[in-house]
């Protein structure tokens, strides 16, 4: 979790979630902002699911943030011996 | 015993600042929220410790935070801002059709009567309203479906509604300003608006007295006259009489008319505070000098006031919500700069004090007078 949202959600770099069904970029994300309601609309549209543009989502060194919402994420992640990780898009800075 | 919070916003993060009533010796509070914009921070008249935040981010978007304690501790609100029915276009910079698209808050207003009523006004324009404490947003949505709407074009800053101006003594009569659109008026607590921009004049749009298209920077208004309102336009001061049925300039001896701030003594309905700024390609003070310029006699005629203040390589800017006045007896004046400081003077403007000079650039001031 990028450090801004850790704080907002007041969690940890890591979050262990339980998912019910598949292990899929919705089924975690909604889980995890089901657990951390203060998430909600910051990864995504709330109403849309739409990922942010500046945000994005990596797992067993493979960018996934434009697979479909509803794709299997990769085993090791679903058996948790992977992360998911939600990354803030390193995007410079004002000058 | 009676003192002072101001309820600083910037570029990353809020800081609460207190005094006691003497506002000579200063607690700095902060950062909240740090590594977040937090564009308005404001206190509910009618219970003061509660207190919301706009919090956003280029990265995660809009977090709104309500406090209950006078800031000490935050609990996250409703952040879901959603326009009613299929939002139109508006006119983009490049002049072709744009879709609304919300981006962020920018002002909280919370209503003087009710703690849980709330409103928000919002980049692309538009204006929300809570009444359950910032739960959950309703839009109000006769502003933006006003028949110029698809006109409107952003300012430099945005499609922003920016100020929010409730009528003490008439409930249902609200003001609100956008830029670049202008000023409207409703008289049915938002359900119904009025565009009033008569008498404003914009050399930089195609017909300079057009009803729409006005980049007003703010609006102010003293509680005790309510039919009188200030207005920082881009370029030009201009004052109304008849609750902005019409406008006329009282720019007077200002060293140039463009800037963002303007306020009202809480005391002396006819005392009004400026920071006049170069230019809109220059957006710091005019050579090197901070200064803000009082009028006590509602405009045209303007003193300089420098005490305290920096008179030689200044090049600061002060943002549209970055000056505000408590109610005390004199009335204390407080802006904060681009540069990070927040300056407050306890007698009126006469002598100014740097009560904090290093914060990230300064984009909102509040003060709320505490019994």
């Amino acid at each position: 979790m990028p450090r801004n949202l850790q704080i907002l959600a007041g969690v940890g770099r890591v979050v262990e979630l339980e998912v019910s069904g598949p292990a899929t970029q919705r089924s975690v994300l909604d889980a995890l902002e089901a657990s951390h309601p203060a998430l909600l609309g910051t990864m995504r549209d709330a109403v849309t699911k739409k990922r942010r543009p500046m945000v994005r989502f990596f797992a067993c060194e493979e960018d996934l943030s434009d697979e479909p919402l509803d794709a299997p994420l990769p085993d090791e992640v679903a058996s948790g011996k992977e992360p998911l990780l939600i990354i803030g898009a390193i995007a410079g800075g004002r000058r | 015993m009676s003192g002072v919070r101001l309820l600083v916003g910037t570029r990353k993060g809020a800081f609460i600042i207190t005094s006691d009533g003497s506002r000579k010796k200063w607690d700095v509070a902060g950062p909240h929220f740090a590594g977040w914009e937090i564009y308005h921070l404001k206190g509910t008249p009618a219970d003061p410790d509660r207190i919301y935040a706009s919090q956003s981010s280029g990265w995660f978007g809009q977090v709104l935070q309500r406090s209950n304690d006078g800031g000490k501790t935050w609990e996250t609100a409703g952040n879901q801002f959603i326009y009613e029915g299929t939002p139109g276009t508006h006119v983009w910079y490049d002049g072709s059709p744009h879709p609304w698209e919300f981006k962020r808050v920018w002002h909280l207003e919370p209503s003087p009567r009710d703690p849980d009523t709330v409103y928000a006004g919002v980049e692309d324009a538009a204006l929300f309203e809570s009444k359950d404490a910032g739960q959950t947003w309703a839009e109000l949505p006769g502003l933006r479906n006003y028949p110029t709407a698809s006109t409107w074009a952003p300012g430099a800053g945005g499609l922003c509604l920016h100020t929010i101006l409730m009528d003490p003594t008439n409930h249902d009569r609200m003001y609100i300003a956008i830029s670049a659109a202008g000023v409207f008026r409703s008289d049915d607590g938002g359900k119904t608006w009025q565009q009033r921009n008569f008498g404003l004049r914009s050399d930089h749009i195609p017909d300079p007295d057009a009803e729409s298209g006005h980049c007003v920077h703010r609006i102010a208004m003293h509680p005790s006259r309510p039919n009188v309102l200030f207005m920082q336009k881009h370029w030009d001061v201009m004052r109304t009489d008849d609750c902005a049925d019409s406008w006329r300039e009282i720019s007077g001896n200002l060293p140039t008319d463009f800037g963002f701030v303007i306020d009202v003594n809480a005391n002396e309905p006819d005392t009004v505070y400026v920071i006049p700024i170069t230019s809109d390609s220059h957006h710091f003070v005019p050579d090197g000098k901070l200064r803000v310029y009082r009028s006590k006699t509602g405009g045209d005629d303007w003193e300089a006031l420098t005490k305290g203040l920096p008179q030689k390589d200044c090049y600061v800017n002060v943002l549209r919500d970055a000056m505000d006045v408590d109610s005390m007896d004199p009335s204390g004046i407080y802006f904060g700069t681009s540069g990070g400081q927040v300056y407050a003077s306890p007698d009126g403007g006469d002598s100014w004090t740097a009560i904090v000079r290093d914060l990230p650039a300064v984009l909102s001031v509040e003060v709320q007078t505490l019994a």
